[in-house]
């Protein structure tokens, strides 16, 4: 847990769960485990504020607890979980991707999921319905059995997964997947029914029938089990992504199909942190390519073949016709390629030139690398040194005699890119605090006009309800003044700016720490 | 960095490896060294990348402000009990109470958690019963009052029955009464405006007095 870390951490929680929550994460995150008593009192927070965020922290998967240090008789111990906390920052990438791949019931179940911690299904199945039948038009209604076809299709593909039991005395089982046999069994229960729309002349009406359905659903059956979003089948998904575009931008689009017929074939088979996909025959691929690709046989063969021979990109490794993808190598290829283009477009594309050629060519001297640039001796030698500044290159001597005398060693520059993807990454964490300082420094600098036209706004809802004139409407929106429009207008222009980098900047975070990840589990 | 001058004339700086080796020649001029940290804004040489606009980042943009919103409204947005002004206002009692730092204002699932964290839940206000309620919350004690409150209904339908002298208007505010305390949330605000004298939006304060009258300006405020 890097300080970045920990900053970032601590903005995530304020912004989502308020400063109190915030402030006993971050206290939690920077100590290690601690117990309740040891929280209130370094933190100076009343006894109940403290037991209440903790619950708002373990609900939401951030916080884990197990009996204490000294064994089965100390106080619970409480940990907070640093990962788990920046994936708040990926929660738009996920419910678009459940968007893209079960559309708006899908996207609807993942949202209420993340935004709750953990549900049992037949609530998400109800909050769901109740949410879609609202959008729609009126007189229909979403039946709970589509929603249901919906989770189960989530559970059948491993994005939805069984939060693991906790044991009696409150240690928490290790939510892996071994540990939890049943993690993707739904449960047999039926749900019978249809959203209901809140509407105040219905509720007469519905009033003993609500309450009877009301009762019988309560106890559903499938009490205790609560589901979680399941965050590694997410990144699996990412992963397979950026993987099948690099190959499309590289070479072309039947090639990057086939990548993907041989992911999705091994999807549910492949572990995350595997290096490599099963084994897969080309016969097996060849009848499992989409059939608006008709490529005849001899022509997947050349295609595999290109692919091995590509260094860059997805790599086969294949004896003939047992070609497996190795994932590894191709994240380390992603990570590679985000690290050249962030030379370039920090420092310019001949310092980038120089960056990959060091890359490539492992250690280089002084001189050599201004003869391979083509770079004149001066400018090679200043932009070598800004890199070495920002500590993306690094000095490596090598002597040659036992006294290291300097006069007799050599000095190579070299990129080490395992290290520099974990600065890069650290740099990532700082930019994206950052942003979210200045966007909430922004809100505040105008929180008086932000607040002033909110009022206006409901103002213009309420009279406009009420059937008033054009006139009245004309001159509410005229309490607003024209410099304090263009204001307005360019703090909204500012904060969605600052959002959308936040996003994007997510993306990079997502491949430097699937690269690390990856060359971790060795 | 490389080791200090230990200087007696040695000119510019003298260092433990041979810097003709890294590739700074005899005599050059280097930059000054920097005395300071770096600015805080720095000028950039490069401008960077512009940002990807499109339909997917305007959707997951609209997302994510949305999902921030929502998750204000949620009760997992904890906030600290605001000290209460001086004294006990009337209004207090039918006004939105302020959360208070004892109860929490969602149901987990006490299973799943240590005991010592368990704190009373708020039972919200319209079950007619106290404002909060002690461990843990079942749903045998709602239940019960709800079935209290059905004997009570067919008790006095019986009664009703019995007496023929009870007026016709009686009856219907008894069974409005009935309805009402069948009735879910939408019906919280109106209860209370049955019970109390006063009309809520009619319901003032006190605390403007004194700033509205402009009338009769000859007259001296004290």
């Amino acid at each position: 847990m890097t300080a970045q870390e920990v900053r970032l951490c601590g903005l995530l929680l304020q912004e989502h769960f308020g400063e109190v929550v915030e402030r006993i994460g971050t206290h939690l995150l920077r100590g290690g485990a601690q117990n309740l008593r040891t929280i209130a009192n370094e933190t100076n927070t009343p006894l109940d504020l403290v037991k209440k965020s903790l619950c708002v922290l373990v609900q939401h998967g951030a916080c884990e607890f197990g009996s204490g240090r000294r064994g089965p008789g100390s106080p619970v111990e409480y940990r907070a979980n640093c990962e788990r906390v920046l994936r708040v920052l990926r929660y738009p990438r996920y419910i678009y991707t459940a968007k893209t791949l079960y559309g708006d019931t899908g996207e609807l179940i993942v949202e209420e999921v993340l935004q709750r911690g953990h549900m049992t299904m037949s609530n998400t199945v109800k909050t769901v319905a109740d949410r879609l039948t609202h959008n729609m038009e009126e007189g229909r209604s979403m039946e709970y059995s589509e929603v249901v076809s919906a989770f189960s299709k989530l559970v059948e593909t491993h994005f939805l997964q069984r939060c693991p039991p906790v044991a009696e005395m409150g240690t928490a089982a290790s939510s892996t997947t071994p540990s939890n046999p049943d993690c993707y069994k739904l449960p047999h229960v039926t749900l019978i029914g249809r959203g209901k729309r809140r509407r105040s002349s219905d509720d007469s009406e519905e009033q003993r029938g609500g309450k009877k359905a009301k009762m019988e659903v309560e106890s559903c059956g499938d009490e205790g089990i609560y589901w979680q979003v399941n965050f590694e089948r997410f990144h699996q998904h990412f992963r397979d992504q950026a993987v099948i575009s690099a190959v499309a931008s590289k070479l072309d689009q039947t090639s990057s199909e086939i990548v993907r017929t041989m992911l999705r074939m091994s999807e549910v088979t492949t572990t995350q942190t595997a290096a490599y996909t099963q084994p897969l025959s080309a016969n097996e691929i060849f009848r499992s390519l989409p059939p608006n690709y008709s490529i005849s046989r001899p022509i997947l063969d050349q295609y595999l073949s290109l692919l091995v021979d590509d260094p860059v990109g997805a790599d086969l490794d294949s004896p003939p016709h047992i070609p497996t993808l190795n994932l590894q190598r191709a994240l380390a290829n992603l990570a590679r390629a985000t690290l050249e283009s962030v030379v370039q477009e920090r420092f310019g594309s001949r310092s980038a030139r120089i960056f990959r050629l060091l890359l490539r060519k492992r250690h280089l001297e002084q001189k050599q690398v201004e003869d391979f640039a083509m770079i004149p001796a001066k400018e090679a030698k200043d932009m070598l040194y800004t890199l070495l500044s920002e500590n993306l290159v690094q000095l490596q001597e090598i002597p040659k005699t036992p006294d290291h005398a300097p006069s007799r060693t050599f000095y190579l520059y070299t990129v080490n890119q395992l290290p520099t993807a974990r600065l890069l990454l650290q740099h990532c964490y700082k930019t994206v605090a950052n942003l979210i300082e200045r966007r909430l420094f922004e809100t505040k600098e105008n929180k008086r006009l932000l607040e002033k036209s909110q009022r206006i706004e409901a103002i213009l809802a309420s009279l406009q309800a009420s059937g008033a004139e054009p006139e009245q409407l004309t001159e509410v929106e005229e309490m607003i003044t024209a410099p304090e429009r263009q204001q307005l207008e360019a703090l909204r222009h500012h904060i969605n700016k600052l959002d959308s980098t936040e996003n994007q900047v997510d993306e990079t975070v997502f491949l430097l720490e699937s690269y690390i990840f990856s060359t971790k589990t060795k | 960095m490389a080791g200090l001058g230990r200087g007696r004339g040695r000119g510019k700086g003298y260092m433990s490896f041979s810097i003709e080796a890294v590739g700074i020649g005899k005599g050059e001029n280097l930059p000054p060294s920097i005395l300071q940290p770096t600015p805080l804004f720095p000028p950039m040489e490069h401008k960077p990348v512009p940002l990807v606009m499109g339909e997917e980042a305007e959707y997951m943009l609209a997302l994510k402000q949305e999902f921030r919103g929502n998750m204000k409204t949620l009760p997992f947005y904890v906030r600290q009990a605001v000290s209460k002004k001086d004294v006990e206002r009337y209004s207090d009692k039918y006004q939105n109470s302020e959360p208070s730092d004892n109860t929490i204002e969602w149901n987990p699932d006490w299973k799943r958690l240590p005991k010592e964290l368990r704190i009373r839940v708020k039972k919200p206000l319209k079950e007619n019963t106290s404002l909060s309620v002690d461990t843990p919350v079942d749903p045998k004690p709602s239940k019960k009052t709800r079935v209290d409150k059905e004997e009570i209904i067919h008790k006095l339908e019986t009664l009703e029955k019995k007496e023929e002298e009870v007026t016709s208007d009686e009856g219907e505010k008894k069974k409005q009464e009935e309805e009402q305390q069948d009735g879910e949330e939408e019906y919280d605000e109106e209860e209370f405006e049955e019970e109390t004298d006063y009309i809520m939006s009619y319901f003032d304060n006190g605390e403007e007095f004194g700033g509205d009258s402009d009338d009769n300006m000859d007259e001296a405020i004290y």
